[in-house]
């Protein structure tokens, strides 16, 4: 049994939690405890609050899903600004927060009414005709539907700090500190060349620092350690390199001709001429289509592991997981050792989708895992309660009479991730829809180089593998980079060799077909020579 | 592949046991990793060159007789997919596996003795125990069951835990 106060676990078996400084924070009015270090949501979620907004329509309640900034479940208004991303944030002493839709908060919506009514009131649609009889009925309307439905309100308060630019010029540009993002930056750094390496977070390691199990592969690429000690050992590496710059809190928002455009801290414009960029941003979670999927209570697999393994805080009393892949059998696992249930584990496939060795570990901890299952929804009111899975048949159609009735406090959806590809399409890189690889990807050259000259990637939004082949990736597109710059030599050569090979052999067994399969869509024919 | 409908092996998918004069000599290590996945930790660790293994995709081999019951591949498993067992003079069966929850087990406590589907059979002694911190938070914690339990245990509970699914 793990012992828990405030909604946080004090103890575990793998994690030592250091809770910093206690603060007090005001949502809605009132305080609430929280920890330096913690998120708003993660705080929040603590105190036991749950429904962190309204859906723009229907008032329906929403809780947060992925916990890393990706998604737009948790927006709340923070010290006066609207729409801030509560997952993002970090707790000060003090600090005000507010729901910004519903009324009086977003727990108790008056408006949520809307959800039972609409219908009646406004058939499906029919919002596109009602109101539109003279230029100022629709004027009236649309003000007051703006103010009933959309985003938060307008800012209260003006930037009031001191806004900086600094221009950088440097050799290699990597975006994002995970994995792949930071194996790219040392191996390009160890070769000479000049490195910045930004991450948007106050922390490097990606996803790593929620990843407590032990990671497989060869002792060569540190199987058998831990992915939270991974990330300390890549940082370890990262800071022997003195021409390797890392800013952490700064988020690139363009590529334009091999100069990117950053923000560093909320405070400084970063302008950075770069004459190989790195792009290495991750992916996000995917979710799935059920009856209620958008009620508090249904999260991302990843956002319960960054809420429980990165901030310490119980996500549930049971839980229900979707997804039979890696994520959700590790999930599974982290979950019990963190003294939450889990009821089930459901797949559709008709069979486990991870090493059947993570299945392993949590069956014969009595866990059920039922194959050829979906969930068909979501009970609950304001969160979940309870979930209905069903059988499927032949043709993934639920078979009538099969339906099972699951008691839960939360849905863990583990269907898979896509890439987070979006800077790759700004900069102009030609892009393919391969679903073997999650969804949207660039065409690449087999040292991971994208139609645009100069530009690479690494890790997930090359294509969802995972961190081994991210870090092999990033040595890769690192030493590639290198190498054109004219450094390293014959044995950054080798090298580069080498690590094109390690990945093939990595990818040589039936987990790596399907990427596989996947690179033959998108690996470009034209061979670059070096 | 029916392991994967199931998530636990079956009889018929176990690995070869070794034999029971093998198991009387001292412990050794049975790996149940059917499945072919990019891993070689076990091999990699092993110093009795004992883990068959060609490709890092292929699953693992052990020779009993070269098992020198040394207990590193156990240490490192990620999956933790390895068990060493050992039969005693005295009749009892030794079942040791990597534990990763709280409370830590010590030794002389009793446990609930669970097989692959998590379906109780039994209650055992912890008679020795690695400590987490001599192993990276993974506990080795060795139980003493009836000889003929040696290839059904292979979770375990600590009585009286709350947690139980």
């Amino acid at each position: 049994m793990v012992r828990i106060e405030n909604g946080r676990l004090q103890e575990h078996p793998i994690i030592d939690f250091e809770r910093k400084k206690e603060v007090t924070i005001y949502f809605n009015g009132k305080p609430i405890k929280a920890f330096e270090g913690e998120t708003v949501a993660a705080a929040l979620y603590a105190a036991g609050v749950r429904v962190f907004s309204r859906s723009f329509r229907w008032h329906r309640p929403r809780g947060f899903f992925c916990a890393i900034g990706k998604c737009s479940a948790c927006m709340m208004e923070v010290d006066g600004v609207p729409n801030v991303r509560t997952c993002k944030v970090y707790v000060r002493d003090g600090m005000q927060i507010r729901t910004q839709s519903g009324f009086p908060s977003a727990e108790k919506d008056a408006f949520s009414i809307l959800d039972d009514v609409i219908d009646l009131v406004f058939p499906h649609g029919s919002h596109y005709k009602k109101f539109t009889s003279t230029k100022a009925v629709r004027n009236f309307m649309l003000k007051r539907m703006r103010k009933f439905t959309g985003f938060g309100n307008p800012p209260k308060v003006v930037y009031g700090g001191n806004a900086e630019y600094e221009r950088i010029d440097t050799d290699v540009l990597v975006i994002g500190g995970g994995p792949g993002g930071m194996s790219a930056a040392i191996n390009a750094g160890k070769y000479g060349a000049k490195v910045l390496l930004v991450d948007e977070n106050p922390f490097l390691g990606g996803q790593l620092v929620k990843q407590t199990h032990r990671f497989f592969g060869s002792a060569k690429h540190r199987a058998g350690t831990r992915g939270i000690k991974i990330a300390k050992i890549l940082e370890d590496e990262l800071s022997k390199l003195e021409n390797v710059d890392v800013r952490k809190e700064t988020r690139v928002f363009g590529i334009y001709n091999g100069e990117a455009g950053a923000v560093q801290g909320g405070e400084k414009l970063l302008r950075i001429k770069a004459k190989k960029i790195v792009v290495a941003t991750g992916a996000y979670e995917r979710t799935l289509i059920f009856e209620n999927n958008d009620l508090p209570g249904v999260y991302g697999a990843g956002g319960v592991q960054t809420l429980m393994n990165v901030y310490g805080i119980k996500p549930g009393d049971m839980g229900l997981i979707v997804g039979s892949g890696n994520v959700g059998l590790i999930l599974t696992y982290q979950l019990m050792q963190a003294g939450v249930n889990v009821a089930a584990i459901v797949e559709a496939m008709p069979r486990i989708g991870g090493y059947f060795v993570h299945a392993a570990k949590v069956r014969r901890l009595g866990v059920p895992i039922y194959v050829r299952h979906t969930i068909l929804k979501a009970i609950g009111k304001n969160s979940v309660e309870a979930a209905i899975i069903a059988q499927l048949d032949d043709k993934w159609q639920p078979i009538p009479g099969t339906e099972k009735k699951v008691d839960c406090d939360f849905i863990c959806v583990a269907v898979g991730l896509s890439p987070t590809h979006e800077l790759l399409y700004q900069a102009g890189c030609q892009m393919k829809f391969v679903p073997e690889l999650g969804g949207m990807v660039p065409l690449r050259t087999k040292y991971n180089e994208t139609t645009v000259s100069g530009l690479y990637v690494a890790g997930d939004v090359a294509g969802i593998e995972e961190a081994t082949a991210a870090i092999m990736e990033g040595r890769i597109a690192g030493i590639h980079a290198a190498v054109m710059l004219g450094y390293g030599g014959d044995e950054a050569k080798e090298e580069l060799d080498e690590a094109v090979k390690d990945l093939e052999e990595f990818r040589a067994g039936p987990f790596g077909e399907k990427i596989i399969c996947g690179l033959e869509k998108c690996v470009l024919e034209s061979e670059v020579t070096i | 592949m029916k392991y994967l409908e199931r998530g636990y092996l079956e009889k018929d998918e176990l690995p070869p046991f070794p034999s029971r004069e093998r198991l009387m000599k001292k412990s050794v290590a049975y790996i149940e990793c059917p499945q072919p996945i990019p891993c070689s930790p076990c091999y990699e660790s092993c110093p009795a060159d004992a883990v068959k293994m060609e490709n890092i995709n292929d699953p693992p081999e052990v020779d009993y007789e070269k098992c020198t019951g040394c207990m590193k591949c156990i240490r490192v498993c990620p999956g933790l997919a390895i068990f060493m067992l050992r039969i005693r003079e005295d009749g009892k069966g030794e079942v040791t596996l990597q534990y990763e929850f709280l409370p830590w087990l010590k030794k002389g406590d009793r446990v609930k003795l669970l097989n692959r589907k998590g379906e109780e059979i039994g209650e055992g002694v912890v008679n020795w125990v690695l400590p987490p911190e001599r192993n990276d938070n993974t506990s080795l914690v060795r139980v003493e069951v009836d000889e003929n339990l040696i290839f059904d245990v292979r979770a375990i509970r600590p009585v009286g835990d709350i947690n139980e699914g």
